[in-house]
């Protein structure tokens, strides 16, 4: 089974708490701090960790979903 | 007879970001009890933070600010009761009254943010403003349109955001602050004589240590400042800080100093009664200092931590480290943790190429960070500051990669 990740840029406050938590998955940019996703897909080991940035997201940014993409 | 955590009643009285997050926050935790959300607007919750920015500009309008889809609340068992503010609170029958209605609660979380102050002098006038509500921005935006010169009372960063969006629309902007320069009193000197420097890079005249003493005018304003100087303006925007809204608890029986005053975990008293956002003032066991927010990460972080405490029986201390951020002049500045208290070293100083890096100490711990244009290493300030590092540890990692 796949994990997709999708985020909305235009919500992201640049806080970079995704960032802290799963520095493998998720970027920021320095200018503004918004999020930059480095990568859609994660395995079953780092699950875990998205959903913790996930959770962690003041603006609810960030979607965690199980099936495979499209 | 006891009802499980999860099953009560809660009232949450506010429906802004703190009042929706709270709401949205005990279904996620597994509240199955009834949740009614009383707001005094009346339009579903929205977000305020572009009214500033965005909205001032014209590249968003304030129907487009919705924080969730109206939907939502519907599915999420949700009562949103709009337009109905909430009048006093009823501590012993444990009942919150409207104009119109009693409603009872097993739990109850007070989100009623606050009220932007005034210059008495200036009350009344129709071309000055505060800015606060979508309807105050809109008022804001229509009378921008066409202006020449706007009067920006206060530098603080509702200030300099109008400041910011007005400049980009052409207007000329003089701006008026009490202190000897712009947040003094929430950056300390260094930062704030930095933040001078930006306002007047980018054609803003900015008179401190002055204030607006008198009003006159018709068509336009005049403002007479305290140096004897009269402005003239099409209009103004009164930008000089916030009070907690909590004159409808008077009488209530909790404790109203600045705010509500509550314990570590944002209890104000009576068994599950909670208090986030603007008004909650609690001691931040984080910084051991205890203080009032009103920044909107923090009022989200303390509605999903009451949401959490009220649907599971807990008392967990809140520890927010109070991020904050400011779009101006193209700049995101961003801040975190204690930036009053002492005055910071500077990692980076370079705030006219849009790059700047304060950090503040107190009893050799990193306690606070103020920062443009790093996001990513004030992220790392902000998470060493939870972490409760020391000084010469934390200046050690964020030096990394930075000549000083």
């Amino acid at each position: 089974m796949n994990t997709q990740i999708s985020i909305d840029v235009s919500r992201c406050v640049g806080g970079g708490q995704c960032v802290v938590a799963a520095p493998e998955v998720f970027d920021q940019s320095d200018e503004d701090g918004t999020v930059i996703l480095l990568s859609e897909h994660v395995g079953v080991d780092q699950l875990e960790t998205v959903r913790d940035a996930a959770r962690l997201c003041p603006a609810a940014v960030i979607t965690v979903s199980q099936e495979a993409g499209r | 007879m006891t009802v499980a955590p999860e099953q009560r009643s809660v009232v949450v009285v506010g429906a802004g970001i703190a009042g929706a997050s709270a709401a949205e926050a005990l279904r996620r935790e597994g509240h199955h009890g009834p949740i009614t959300v009383l707001g005094e607007e009346p339009c579903p919750p929205y977000d305020r933070p572009p009214l500033s920015k965005d909205v001032l500009r014209g590249s968003r309008e304030v129907r487009e600010l919705g924080l969730r889809d109206p939907n939502v609340w519907d599915d999420l068992g949700v009562d949103l009761q709009l337009g109905r503010p909430a009048r006093s609170l009823d501590l012993r029958r444990r009942r919150v009254l409207t104009d119109t209605s009693e409603t009872p609660f097993d739990g109850l979380v007070l989100a009623t943010g606050a009220v932007p102050r005034v210059v008495p002098a200036l009350v009344g006038h129709p071309r000055v403003h505060v800015l606060r509500t979508a309807e105050d921005a809109s008022r804001i935006r229509d009378q921008l349109t066409g202006a020449r010169q706007l009067v920006v009372i206060g530098a603080g960063f509702i200030g300099a955001e109008v400041a910011s969006s007005a400049t980009a629309e052409g207007v000329d902007v003089t701006m008026v602050e009490a202190a000897s320069a712009p947040m003094t009193r929430n950056v300390g000197q260094t930062v704030a004589k930095g933040l001078a420097d930006l306002h007047q890079r980018h054609g803003v005249r900015l008179i401190c240590g002055t204030t607006v003493v008198g009003v006159g005018g018709m068509q336009g304003v005049l403002l007479e400042l305290s140096s004897g100087e009269t402005l003239v303006a099409d209009l103004v925007v009164i930008g000089i800080g916030a009070d907690p809204n909590v004159s409808w608890l008077r009488g209530s029986g909790l404790d109203l100093g600045d705010g509500v005053l509550c314990d570590a975990s944002l209890n104000a008293g009576p068994t599950d009664v909670f208090a986030i956002g603007d008004i909650a003032r609690w001691p931040n066991h984080l910084f051991g200092v205890t203080m009032r927010v009103e920044h909107w990460t923090n009022a989200v972080e303390q509605a999903r931590h009451v949401a959490r405490n009220l649907s599971h029986g807990l008392a967990d201390p809140f520890l927010g480290s109070r991020y904050v951020w400011s779009d101006q002049y193209g700049l995101r500045l961003q801040a975190a943790g204690l930036t009053a208290e002492t005055e910071p070293t500077l990692l980076v100083d370079a705030l006219a190429e849009g790059r700047y890096l304060a950090c503040y100490e107190k009893q050799d711990r990193i306690v606070g960070v103020f920062g443009a244009g790093m996001a990513k290493k004030l992220a790392r300030a902000r998470a060493l500051i939870e972490q409760r590092t020391a000084w010469a540890e934390a200046l050690e990692i964020l030096s990394d990669g930075v000549s000083r």
